[in-house]
């Protein structure tokens, strides 16, 4: 399985009937398209709707997903303005979100919104997602760009949020951020410790649980 | 009161060295037609308090490339790669806030209080030299209330009182910055007579709109 569709598919395994979700860009979106079939988990877009649907036939000037792209709402959905999108973002409302990262380390910190003289997108709703959902899950491709490790001891980029992010998923692993330090949980099919060790920064247990990812 | 004006008109209300706050969300629901005006009258060191700086070709963007901007408040900038050279080129200023900020100070701007408590930010540069607040134990960030002399926004439909509805996710700043402006123009595609908005179908009341610009044909700007 290619990493990008394994690593969504880890993440929708989290999901449960009646949650009520945000899917960032790239990776984390991609978890829509494995949620199971016996369970109905609303989709939020914090540019203003519940029940973000697939991209229609119809292209709707007026629809588009937080990233700008045609969307459509599912039956049920329901439109609303910035503030409320944002009172249900922050105001515990949101189940989970699952967000990229360029530095996640071992207390939670997440860093994903700007690489100062380099990369100044701007944070958008980020710092908010990660602040308000009760339940923060990084999803990202385990080794960055010239493989360096993104899971750290410590972030040296601005942070997102402090001591948010509860859960990592890769295409290597799934690490969960507890109280007592950030602990091995699940390896991928076919992927040594050896090769989870080297290619993380970040200091971490491993569950006396540990299982193969079931993806 | 006929609150029913032209571009021409609506054009003298934006002026040099204005604060504009404009609505849409990566160009969805930015009253595209009002910009292309601001864009003819050519006005400059215009302060813009918006959710992005959308696109070069695309709304608030056509006004960043035709360097009419002093200032963006704005929460994102990435899709438009003239904002981010002209912010390292020391000719624009930005000043970033995270979305949810964004919206609650504009909607404290508008509703009388002074400023909000939020946790977002916390632990971040975006707290630097803010005031932290504990309110039962739990700490917060004041984040102080935000107005504008003008609020330019988009509706699908509207009453000649002003009432507006909104379509889809065109909605998202456009009510919010109507409640935080001295003046407020509306772009919206079709004007009934007062009665046929149904009141339980408003979605902004008239009270707060001054004026409606009637753009039929569907813009489609630059």
């Amino acid at each position: 399985m290619e990493s990008r569709c394994l690593i969504a598919k880890r993440v929708a395994q989290e999901f449960k009937d009646g949650d009520l979700v945000n899917l960032g860009i790239g990776i984390p979106t991609l978890a829509a398209n494995y949620i199971p079939k016996n369970i109905s988990v609303t989709l939020h877009s914090e540019n203003g709707f519940v029940g973000l649907g697939p991209v229609g036939a119809l292209v709707d000037r007026d629809l588009t997903n937080a990233g700008g792209q045609p969307a459509s709402i599912s039956p049920g959905g329901a439109t609303f303005d910035s503030a409320l999108s944002f009172a249900i973002i922050r105001g515990g409302h949101l189940t989970a979100t699952v967000l990229g990262a360029l530095e996640v380390d071992q207390e939670g910190n997440l860093a994903n919104w700007t690489i100062p003289g380099k990369l100044v997108p701007g944070m958008g709703g980020a710092m908010d997602l990660v602040v308000g959902a009760k339940r923060v899950i990084v999803a990202m491709e385990h080794v960055g760009k010239g493989d360096s490790s993104r899971i750290m001891k410590k972030c040296t980029l601005p942070l997102t949020a402090a001591g948010a992010v509860e859960m990592i998923v890769t295409d290597y692993c799934v690490f969960k951020i507890t109280s007592h330090g950030m602990i091995l949980t699940e390896i991928a099919p076919g992927v040594s410790l050896e090769t989870i060790r080297a290619a993380t920064e970040a200091d971490y247990s491993i569950s006396t649980e540990l299982k193969e990812m079931a993806v | 009161m006929n609150k029913v004006i032209n571009l021409t008109e609506a054009a003298e209300h934006i002026n040099d060295a204005a604060v504009i706050m404009i609505g849409g969300f990566l160009s969805v629901g930015t009253p595209e037609a009002i910009i292309d005006t601001i864009l003819e009258k050519n006005v400059k060191n215009l302060t813009i308090i918006a959710n992005d700086s959308g696109f070069p070709d695309r709304g608030i963007g056509k006004l960043v490339v035709n360097r009419q901007v002093k200032k963006l408040v704005v929460s994102h900038i990435g899709t438009n790669p003239e904002t981010g050279r002209q912010m390292r080129a020391n000719e624009l200023e930005v000043e970033l806030v995270p979305q949810g900020t964004l919206v609650e100070r504009i909607r404290s701007g508008g509703a009388g209080l002074g400023g909000v408590l939020t946790p977002t930010g916390l632990g971040t540069m975006v707290a630097d030299g803010k005031p932290i607040i504990t309110v039962d134990d739990k700490e917060f960030l004041l984040e102080k209330p935000i107005r504008a002399e003008l609020a330019l926004i988009k509706a699908a439909r509207a009453d000649a009182a002003g009432n507006l509805i909104f379509r889809k996710s065109a909605r998202n700043f456009n009510p919010v910055i109507a409640t935080a402006a001295n003046i407020v123009i509306a772009e919206v595609q079709d004007v009934v007579p007062v009665g046929q908005i149904e009141p339980d179908e408003v979605m902004l009341p008239g009270i707060l709109v001054d004026f409606l610009v009637m753009v039929r044909e569907e813009h489609h700007g630059k």
